[in-house]
C-alpha cells in the first residue's frame, strides 16, 4: 500500500464514473495509507475482535475503496464498480461492503457511532480498538460534540478521532465561514489528549497512531491540503465538486506520477 | 406503562448480559431499578439524544442490544435522521423507548406532546413499531419482541394503572386484539387511549349500538390482514388515536381500504391541527380534540 497507488485508484475510478468529490478523497489518502498500513488490526472484515473504523467524513469513500482493495479486503476489481448503478461503491460508503463497518454520508454521526463502538468494547473488555476520521468542517455539527463530551467524560481511551484538517469546506474555507483555529483547544476542554501532525507525513502519523494509550481519548489534527497531490485541485473549493476532463485527468496522473 | 417496561426490561437484563440501558438524562423514579441492578450497563448520557442513538448503532454493531430512553418527542424526532442512518440502514438491534405518546405530559405543551411519532416511525422500512395500550400489554409486548433482529420503536404510555378491558395483556407481533364484538360498528384504535375507544363502545351499547373494538399495537409488520378480514364485515370504521391525522393508525386503516378496494367508510378520530395555547392536563387535551369517551361516542352516533 502507498499513497501513489491510491491517489491512483482515485483518479482512475472517479474519472471512469465521471464524479467528483476528488479533493476531499485526496486530502485524507495519506491518513489512511498510515491506517490501514499497519495502525490497524483488520485482517478479516467478518472478524467481532478486528479494530472499527468509521469513515465519518463519507464523502471521503473513494480513498477507502482503494486502500481496502490495497489491503485486499475488496478485490480490486470491484473499485471498477464505482458509482456504476450496480455496486456497494458509492460516493458515500454502505457498510453491506465488507470492510465499511458503518455507513456515513451526513456529517456529525461517525464520531457517536465510533463512541458507541468504543464502548462496547470496554463493555465487552475486548482489546479492539476504534478509530474514525472526521472532517474539520463536520465540527461545525453539534452532535460532534455531544460524543466529544460523552468520550471525554468516560475516558474512552480505545477511541481515536483523527481530523483531516485543510480547512475547507463545501462552500467556502473554514476561517471565513466557521473559524477551527482553535480546534486544539475545544478538544483538550473535554478531556482529549491532543496531538497535531503533518496530516501528509505518513510514517509521523503512524507513529502518533502507535504511541502508547493514554487514560483519555485522543485526537490526532491531521494537518492536509485539498486536493494533496495535483496541483490545480489543491485548495479549491471546485474540486469538492467536479469531475476531472480527459486532459485533466492525464494532467493529474502525470503529477502523481502514474500512467493512465 | 414506562414502569412495566423498565421492571421488563430489568428481568430481561438478568438472563441477557447484551442488554444496555441509555437514557438522555430522563427517567427520575423510573429508571432506577435497572440502573440499581446493572450500574455497568446503565448510563445517563446527558441531555444529547443524537449522540445516544449513535452511540446504541455502535453498540449493535458489537453485539449488544442497547435500548435508548426519552420523553416521546425526543426519542423518534431530535434524533431521527440518526435512527434512519443508524440503526435502520444498519439493520441492527436498537430499541428506541419514547415515553409519553400523546397528550401524555399534558402541562408540559406543544414541545412534549407526541402527535406525529408513529407516522414518521413506521414509514422507516424495517423499523418495527411497537405501542402498547396498557401496562400488561406493554410487558407483553417487551418480552415478545426485544430480541428481534431489526430494530424497534417503542412508544411507551406513563399510566401503569389503567388497563384495557379485555385485552388481558394479549400482544402478538403483527396481529391486531378484539376486545369487544358488535356488529354495527368497527372501532380500530392505538395506544393508551383504546381504554377510552372501549369505554365508547360500551356508552354506545347502552345505546343498543354495538361495536367491535380492534386494538393496533405493531406496524412493521402491520397487521393488514387482520384489519382487511375485519373490515369486510362492516360499512363504517372509525378510527382513534391520540396522533395527528396524518400518518397514524387512521391513515394506515384508509391504506388498506384503498390497496385492498374494501367498501369501508373512514372515520378519523385524531388530532387535526397544532394544539397551540391550550397546555393542559392530559384529559382535558384530548376532551378538546373530541376524544373523550363521550366524544367519541357521539361521533360514532353521528355517522351511524
Amino acid at each position: 500500500m502507498s499513497p501513489q497507488a491510491i491517489r491512483k485508484i482515485i483518479l482512475e475510478q472517479s474519472h471512469s464514473a465521471h464524479v467528483g468529490h476528488i479533493g476531499c478523497s485526496l486530502s485524507v489518502t495519506d491518513i489512511l495509507c498510515s491506517l490501514y498500513g499497519g495502525v490497524l488490526r483488520v485482517e478479516a472484515s467478518d472478524d467481532p475482535e478486528r479494530d472499527r473504523f468509521v469513515l465519518s467524513k463519507g464523502h471521503a469513500a473513494l480513498a477507502l475503496y482503494a486502500v481496502l482493495a490495497l489491503k485486499g479486503l475488496i478485490p480490486l476489481e470491484q473499485t471498477g464498480t464505482y458509482c456504476s448503478g450496480q455496486t456497494l461503491l458509492g460516493v458515500h460508503p454502505e457498510h453491506d461492503l465488507p470492510g465499511v463497518d458503518f455507513c456515513t454520508g451526513s456529517l456529525g454521526m461517525g464520531l457517536s457511532m465510533a463512541t458507541g463502538a468504543a464502548l462496547a468494547a470496554r463493555l465487552q473488555k475486548s482489546p479492539r480498538r476504534v478509530w474514525t476520521l472526521l472532517s474539520d468542517a463536520e465540527c461545525d455539527e453539534g452532535s460532534t460534540w455531544e460524543a466529544v463530551m460523552f468520550a471525554g467524560h468516560h475516558r474512552l481511551s480505545n477511541l481515536t478521532a483523527i481530523i483531516d484538517f485543510n480547512g475547507q469546506q463545501a462552500f467556502g474555507y473554514t476561517r471565513d465561514v466557521l473559524d477551527q483555529s482553535t480546534m486544539a483547544d475545544r478538544w483538550r476542554a473535554f478531556g482529549w489528549a491532543v496531538e497535531e501532525v503533518d496530516g501528509h507525513d505518513v510514517a509521523a502519523m503512524t507513529a502518533a497512531l502507535e504511541r502508547p494509550r493514554d487514560v483519555a481519548p485522543r485526537v490526532l489534527i491531521a494537518h492536509t491540503v485539498f486536493g494533496k497531490g495535483v496541483s490545480f485541485m489543491e485548495r479549491q473549493i471546485k474540486w469538492h465538486y467536479y469531475p476531472m476532463s480527459a486532459e485533466q485527468y492525464a494532467q493529474a496522473m502525470k503529477e502523481i506520477g502514474a500512467t493512465p | 406503562m414506562r414502569a412495566a417496561f423498565i421492571r421488563t426490561l430489568t428481568e430481561i437484563a438478568e438472563a441477557d448480559a447484551r442488554v444496555v440501558l441509555l437514557t438522555g438524562d430522563l427517567g427520575f423514579s423510573v429508571m432506577e431499578p435497572f440502573a440499581e441492578k446493572f450500574p455497568e450497563r446503565f448510563f445517563n448520557v446527558g441531555v444529547a439524544e443524537q449522540n445516544m442513538v449513535g452511540m446504541a448503532t455502535g453498540l449493535a454493531e458489537a453485539g449488544l442490544v442497547p435500548f435508548v430512553y426519552s420523553i416521546i418527542t425526543f426519542a423518534s424526532l431530535r434524533a431521527y435522521e440518526f435512527i434512519r442512518n443508524g440503526p435502520v440502514h444498519h439493520r441492527l438491534p436498537v430499541r428506541i423507548v419514547g415515553i409519553g405518546g400523546g397528550f401524555e405530559y399534558g402541562h408540559a405543551g406543544l414541545t412534549h406532546y407526541g402527535l406525529e411519532d408513529l407516522g414518521v416511525m413506521r414509514l422507516q422500512p424495517g423499523l418495527t413499531v411497537v405501542a402498547p395500550a396498557d401496562h400488561q400489554q406493554a410487558a407483553n409486548a417487551l418480552r415478545a419482541t426485544w430480541n428481534l433482529p431489526n430494530p424497534i420503536f417503542y412508544r411507551m404510555g406513563k399510566d401503569d394503572a389503567a388497563f384495557v378491558p379485555g385485552l388481558d395483556g394479549r400482544f402478538a407481533l403483527g396481529r391486531m386484539e378484539m376486545v369487544r364484538e358488535g356488529s354495527d360498528l368497527v372501532i380500530v384504535t392505538i395506544g393508551a387511549i383504546a381504554s377510552e375507544a372501549v369505554a365508547a363502545a360500551e356508552i354506545l351499547a347502552g345505546q343498543g349500538v354495538n361495536c367491535t373494538v380492534a386494538v393496533v399495537s405493531s406496524f412493521n409488520p402491520s397487521p393488514s390482514d387482520d384489519l382487511a378480514a375485519l373490515l369486510g364485515k362492516f360499512r363504517k370504521v372509525m378510527t382513534v388515536e391520540v396522533h395527528y391525522e396524518n400518518g397514524g393508525v387512521g391513515s394506515w386503516v384508509a391504506e388498506v381500504i384503498a390497496e385492498r378496494g374494501l367498501a369501508c367508510q373512514l372515520v378519523r378520530c385524531a388530532v387535526p391541527r397544532t394544539p397551540s395555547g391550550m397546555s393542559a392536563p392530559q384529559n382535558i387535551m384530548e376532551n378538546a380534540f373530541g376524544l373523550s369517551r363521550e366524544a367519541l361516542a357521539n361521533t360514532a352516533l353521528s355517522h351511524l
